[in-house]
């Protein structure tokens, strides 16, 4: 990849942002990283999706070059981590999930402090301080202290301190973790946003619906090992996808529904199951379209529906697709993931 | 609409990005490091204006300590009656130890300070890693002035003379200045090293007595036992607390001076780089 002209104004779309092969990170006895390998395509989001304790805010303090791998190489926009971490800080922009922004400076002094630091002159740096606020909705809140910030607003600013230096590529670590529902609703509104500009992204989460929301590609690991990746509509075939949950006014009709459904020919529908039980149909669903024509089957043969939903699988459900158990890492916490907090 | 295209993140990668890995590529300029120095003092200062409570230690210290000092042992020491006489022993010499206290300070403030998320955003940014330790101890430094400056009044208050000139007592405040950020440089090496702000706390304690009162702070070494009068004789904080004293009462300087000058570049030669190091290296 030498000949790589990096100062391209466009470069190939599809080139790699992102290159990790074979990134080992241990700790003592705990293997944060086992080789792994993942690539982000320039423009587009990689999820890496796994559970507490696999390795994700390792790879990202890697990638950050906040730690040195043990072994394996990662370059980021043509920068090796450990070779040129000087031109690599250039170019990356982290939002981790223990909000990196001073609490006790307002929301302005944190974003105008960015700005100096990334060599803006003062008047950019003001200009770019109050253009960010503006963008992120916090121009009400720009001159209180960050540590008066609710969670949202917090992690909003994070965002765009990260933003500053209009970052090729940026990292969201767990962005989302811990935040309400609604708040998170923002927060996920931002990236996608960022996203469609044209940033390039690697998201950590533990939540497949985060990743499916937000990412092109997926890269699952656990215990510091690449497990699965592929783009996200693959992985969600391989684990099931959505499935549409029917629940009929009148129970005894499940059979009938069930049979209507396998006798259409329905793509992939004919795994549709009844659960008597809870009274209610499960069907796997792999796209809008089937969605809509399993629901106008099943009007149209007059069946009387009560509620319907989807859901997503859980992560434990993709690990157990995937790996045929449940992620063993959930309970034992790797001393690096900064798990500071002292059990009360 | 030019507001609107720098709204865009650059989606490519940034303009001037060579792939090559020339040593000093990317290294950060003097003007880009003093700049970003200069970020982080306002940081600092405005995290002090965020919580004014911080500078109590700097207001009430010296007051406390001089009145103190000089009513509970300047009749002791310089005879009933006249403490006016020992204001001017003990205010110079409490001068080098407001170094040392509010050096002992910066140790458990890097602890914490260096716990929270801001710092992995500082160590991720391209910026050389020791301006934010060097603005720490600028602010800190800043501190130190503001103590001295109120030592000071309260000193002349209580019948302070200065018996050389304004330009000794600026010297001696540079001096004690040098040593303090020597010290500091110590202080956030602990910081950085060990678990908990308490922990630096305690240990600081354990190094901070035996030095600040086996010294000539508080009282003349010529009562002290042979063996203590030759640790006071290398005491830094002795040095120091003499070259003040002569500095302003007037007398011998150069001794206590040279002697001041090599121990704080001798703790400044080997604590900065350690701290610097073991900053780069914290994870």
């Amino acid at each position: 990849m030498v000949d790589m002209t990096r100062n391209d104004k466009n470069p190939v779309h599809g080139s790699h942002a992102v290159e990790v092969r074979g990134l080992v990170k241990h700790y003592g006895e705990t293997k944060a990283l086992d080789g792994v390998d993942l690539d982000v395509r320039e423009g587009t989001v990689l999820g890496v999706l796994g559970p507490n304790g696999a390795g994700k805010t390792t790879l990202v303090r890697c990638l950050s070059t906040l730690i040195v791998p043990d072994a394996g190489t990662a370059t980021v926009a043509g920068f090796d981590v450990v070779r040129q971490p000087r031109q690599l800080r250039r170019t990356i922009g982290l939002t981790g999930q223990y909000a990196s922004v001073d609490e006790k400076l307002s929301g302005w002094e944190n974003l105008y402090m960015i700005g100096r630091l990334l060599d803006l002159s003062r008047k950019d740096a003001r200009s770019r301080a109050d253009e960010l606020l503006e963008r992120f909705s916090l121009t009400d809140a720009a001159k209180k202290a960050a540590m008066n910030y609710s969670g949202g607003m917090r992690r909003r600013l994070d965002l765009a301190a990260s933003m500053i230096g209009r970052p090729a590529v940026l990292y969201l670590d767990e962005p989302t973790t811990g935040l309400d529902p609604r708040t998170r609703n923002e927060v996920w509104d931002e990236v996608q946003r960022m996203v469609a500009e044209g940033a390039t992204v690697l998201l950590t989460t533990q939540y497949m619906e985060e990743a499916e929301q937000l990412a092109n590609e997926l890269t699952v690991i656990d215990k510091g090992k690449v497990i699965a990746n592929g783009k996200v509509d693959e992985l969600k075939a391989r684990v099931g996808g959505r499935t549409l949950r029917i629940r009929p006014v009148s129970s005894s009709d499940l059979p009938g529904m069930a049979r209507s459904l396998a006798e259409a020919g329905l793509d992939g529908v004919a795994g549709s199951q009844a659960v008597p039980d809870e009274g209610v149909l499960l069907v796997p669903i792999l796209s809008d379209e089937q969605l809509t024509a399993v629901v106008g089957l099943l009007a149209a043969r007059g069946y009387a529906i009560a509620d319907l939903g989807t859901y997503l699988p859980s992560l434990d459900e993709v690990f157990l697709a995937i790996t045929g158990q449940r992620p063993a890492s959930v309970e034992d916490s790797v001393p690096t993931e900064k798990t500071e907090e002292v059990a009360a | 609409m030019s507001t609107v295209t720098t709204t865009k993140p650059a989606p490519t990668a940034p303009g001037p990005a060579p792939v090559d890995g020339r040593p000093g590529e990317g290294r950060i300029g003097l003007r880009a490091n003093l700049r970003h120095i200069g970020a982080l003092v306002r940081r600092n200062a405005l995290q002090i204006k965020q919580d004014p409570e911080s500078m109590f230690d700097v207001l009430f210290m010296p007051i406390i300590f001089t009145l103190l000092f000089v009513f509970v042992f300047g009749g002791a020491i310089s005879g009933k009656g006249q403490q006016e006489a020992y204001v001017n022993y003990v205010v110079p010499g409490l001068m080098a130890m407001m170094g040392m206290n509010i050096a002992m300070g910066v140790g458990t403030g890097v602890n914490d300070d260096f716990k929270k998320g801001v710092m992995d955003r500082f160590r991720s940014m391209p910026i050389a890693r020791s301006s934010v330790l060097i603005a720490k101890i600028v602010v800190e430094l800043g501190r130190m002035m503001v103590a001295i400056a109120i030592l000071l009044t309260v000193g002349f208050m209580l019948g302070l003379s200065i018996k050389t000139s304004v330009f000794d007592l600026l010297l001696s405040i540079g001096l004690s200045a040098v040593f303090g950020a020597s010290l500091m440089w110590i202080f956030i090496l602990l910081g950085l090293t060990m678990k908990t702000a308490q922990a630096v706390q305690g240990m600081a304690m354990l190094v901070l007595m035996p030095l600040q009162f086996g010294s000539s702070i508080f009282a003349p070494p010529s009562t002290m036992p042979g063996w203590l009068q030759s640790f006071t004789d290398y005491n830094p904080l002795s040095n120091l607390a003499d070259a003040a004293r002569g500095l302003i009462n007037g007398g011998a300087v150069a001794h206590p001076v040279t002697v001041t000058l090599i121990w704080s570049v001798a703790i400044t030669a080997v604590t900065m780089p350690l701290a610097v190091r073991k900053f780069r290296q914290k994870t």
